[in-house]
């Protein structure tokens, strides 16, 4: 089974960000909250570009994820877990 | 070293206070991203995977001890620690915050650098030789001439909305270092049978979607006609190149549509109007310029150094650094440095805060306070005496800068690619690492010889694969990063485009199937030719057999 998540950059240091079931936004992909079917993802991007026009996040969109709640392409992985290895030791990267 | 004047320094500064007005109003809400999104580009700051990364103009890749402590400064107060040198020879920072980005750009100004003209449709940094003002085969020193063009064309009125981005390299040496011949204008200084040196101007290189090979449309420009003749090619395309398609917006494509002969005989007719106007260059004003890099004091001192000597026969990792990382210097008893940024397992061209600081230490104790960046994302100290190549080396060799590797097989130039970057297809940067593991054993890197390896992320060409000698593209399969593998290209006096071998290998073999290649040329080369040479006489056949028969 797969889903869609809703994600963004948010505006003040673009950051990437999930939005949760609260209405708020995440920074880990597994707060996101995960959508099955096609009218509700609908909604949860609406609710996105809200939040975008209320200068919270930058261009939302949908990316579908796994079972697991991870996301199907590797750009929406490294965009979730951080850059593929750790390059400098400040770098955040946690891939499963 | 050019110094800003103050109609500089004052505009780079209120630019700063406009956009820190300007980023408060949308951190307000007051402007949507659409209308913001424009002005913050203007500055240099995009919006990537991670963060917002903010592109600061390294001018012809010239920095002074003082700018460089100000980079690692921003690396270290906004960002994670480091910064990325590119291809263009200017520096990025990944991780920047939208909120502080008018203090790193505050704290930039300050030493007179901005990220102005790092994006948009616009005239780009002007970039050149890494060596200019010291190579021994320099006819003339480019950086006054490269300076020249960044006042003529930063916040040019005309040409702030151009139909695309717009790239002008200059060589002042017969050796290009400067890829002259893959930018939207080439400046290749040389001299007439009269003995006076101008420029050959070619117009249309460029790599990306659309790799082109530039065309001269004047062999001999005499060098007061330098900023018409520019303004006559800048006009033709402003009103010419296509505005209704972004991939044919470049200039290559109206010199490639319409043919070099008519683009020059279009620029000639726009530079009648012009050559004789405001914009002659005034023997007074390239003087004022050309004042600005006056051969910095040089001792004298024997083309010979005892020192090195003796280093170099008890220490064969001297030896390994002297032959590949020391390069010739135009005044006796000086080298040029290059500090390589490709460390074995290193993401190519980054430099952490601390290695900034202490380059520009070292630039200040050896040398002239004076650093370049290399198009090959290394860094240049320009001005060492020789008798202090060993101590510097050690100071280096410290700081993981003195990897003896410049122009082999692990001096890889990479764009940041898919760990990073928004267009990205796929990965670069681990593609590197690999490889340099893989040809980690520095005597093989020796034995193999000067080799240049590229890799792209996508088809934007920012890490120059089609001139690599081996070049790397990374393009999606089925939802799979794969690289396509080009052979045969570079961008020195030869310039040439790679062909393409075969099918695109996936990420796990193309570690694989560039050894095999590097092996076949190994098999297969005769006595002084290098990769390329051998790839040129033998034709692509056996490269082919080795990669997928083999496979
Ligand atoms: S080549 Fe593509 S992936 Fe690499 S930096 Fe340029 S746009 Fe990004």
């Amino acid at each position: 089974m797969t889903g869609q998540i809703a994600t963004a950059n948010r505006l003040v240091d673009g950051a990437v960000v999930f939005r949760r079931a609260d209405g708020g936004w995440g920074l880990r992909v597994e707060e996101a909250v995960v959508i099955a079917d096609e009218a509700a993802a609908e909604t949860l991007l609406a609710a996105a570009k809200r939040d975008a026009a209320a200068a919270l996040v930058v261009e939302p969109y949908l990316v579908e994820v796994d079972a697991a709640g991870a996301p199907t392409s590797y750009r929406e992985r490294i965009r979730a877990y951080g850059p593929s290895r750790a390059f400098h030791a400040d770098v955040p990267t946690r891939h499963p | 070293m050019y110094q800003y004047d103050t109609i500089d320094q004052t505009f780079v500064q209120q630019r700063v206070a406009q956009f820190r007005d300007q980023v408060s109003r949308r951190l307000a809400g007051e402007l949507a991203e659409d209308e913001f999104k424009p002005l913050r580009l203007l500055n240099g700051l995009y919006l990537q995977l991670h963060a917002y990364m903010l592109r600061v103009a390294i001018p012809y890749g010239v920095l002074s001890a003082r700018q460089l402590r100000a980079l690692a400064h921003v690396a270290r107060r906004y960002d994670r620690g480091y910064g990325h040198f590119t291809t263009r020879q200017n520096i990025q920072f990944n991780w920047i915050k939208l909120a502080e980005a008018p203090d790193a750009l505050a704290d930039l100004a300050a030493v007179g650098i901005h990220g102005i003209q790092t994006s948009g449709n616009t005239i780009r940094n002007v970039t050149t030789d890494e060596l200019a003002g010291v190579a021994p085969d320099e006819i003339e020193d480019p950086r006054p001439w490269c300076e020249l063009i960044r006042q003529w064309s930063t916040l040019h009125p005309e040409f702030s909305f151009l139909p695309r981005k717009f790239k002008i390299a200059v060589t002042g040496s017969p050796h290009d270092r400067a890829a002259v011949r893959v930018h939207d204008i080439g400046l290749r200084m040389h001299r007439n049978p009269a003995g006076e040196v101008g420029f050959e101007v070619l117009v249309g290189g460029g790599l990306g979607r659309t790799p082109l090979i530039g065309k001269t449309i004047k062999p001999f420009l005499p060098k007061r006609d330098l900023l018409s003749y520019l303004e006559a090619v800048l006009r033709t395309y402003n009103l010419a190149g296509r505005r209704d398609n972004i991939y044919k917006a470049r200039i290559k494509i109206l010199v490639h549509d319409i043919g070099a002969d008519a683009m020059a005989e279009r620029v000639e007719a726009e530079w009648a109007q012009l050559r004789d106007g405001a914009l002659v260059v005034a023997d007074a004003d390239i003087a004022r310029l050309a004042a600005a890099f006056a051969p910095a004091p040089y001792a004298p001192r024997s083309p010979r150094s005892e020192a090195v000597e003796h280093a170099r026969l008890t220490d064969a990792a001297f030896g390994r650094w002297l032959k590949r990382n020391v390069f010739a210097h135009k005044v006796a008893g000086y080298a040029a440095v290059k500090l390589s940024l490709k460390p074995i397992d290193g993401p190519p061209g980054d430099a952490t805060a601390d290695q900034m600081d202490a380059v520009a230490d070292l630039a200040e104790r050896y040398g002239f306070g004076e650093i370049r960046v290399s198009h090959e994302q290394n860094l240049v100290l320009p001005d060492v005496a020789l008798d202090d190549l060993p101590a510097l080396w050690r100071a280096l060799d410290a700081l993981g800068l003195a990897t003896p590797n410049i122009g082999l097989v692990s001096d890889i130039i990479a764009c940041p690619g898919l760990d990073y970057c928004g267009l990205a297809t796929a990965r670069s940067i681990p593609v590197a690492q690999h490889l340099t593991r893989r040809f980690e054993d520095i005597a093989r890197a020796h034995d193999i010889g000067k080799l240049h390896i590229n890799i792209s992320g996508c088809i934007n060409a920012c890490g120059h694969h089609h001139v690599g000698h081996i070049g790397l593209l990374g393009v999606d399969k089925n939802g799979a990063e794969h690289y396509q593998i080009t052979l045969g290209g570079r961008a020195d006096e030869h310039a040439a485009l790679g062909k393409l071998l075969g099918p695109a290998v996936p990420y796990d073999g193309v570690v694989d199937a560039v050894e095999r290649i590097v092996e076949t040329y190994v098999r297969l080369r005769q006595d002084g030719e290098i990769f390329v040479d051998t790839v040129k006489r033998v034709g692509p056949t056996p490269f082919k057999e080795a990669v997928y028969v083999a496979a």
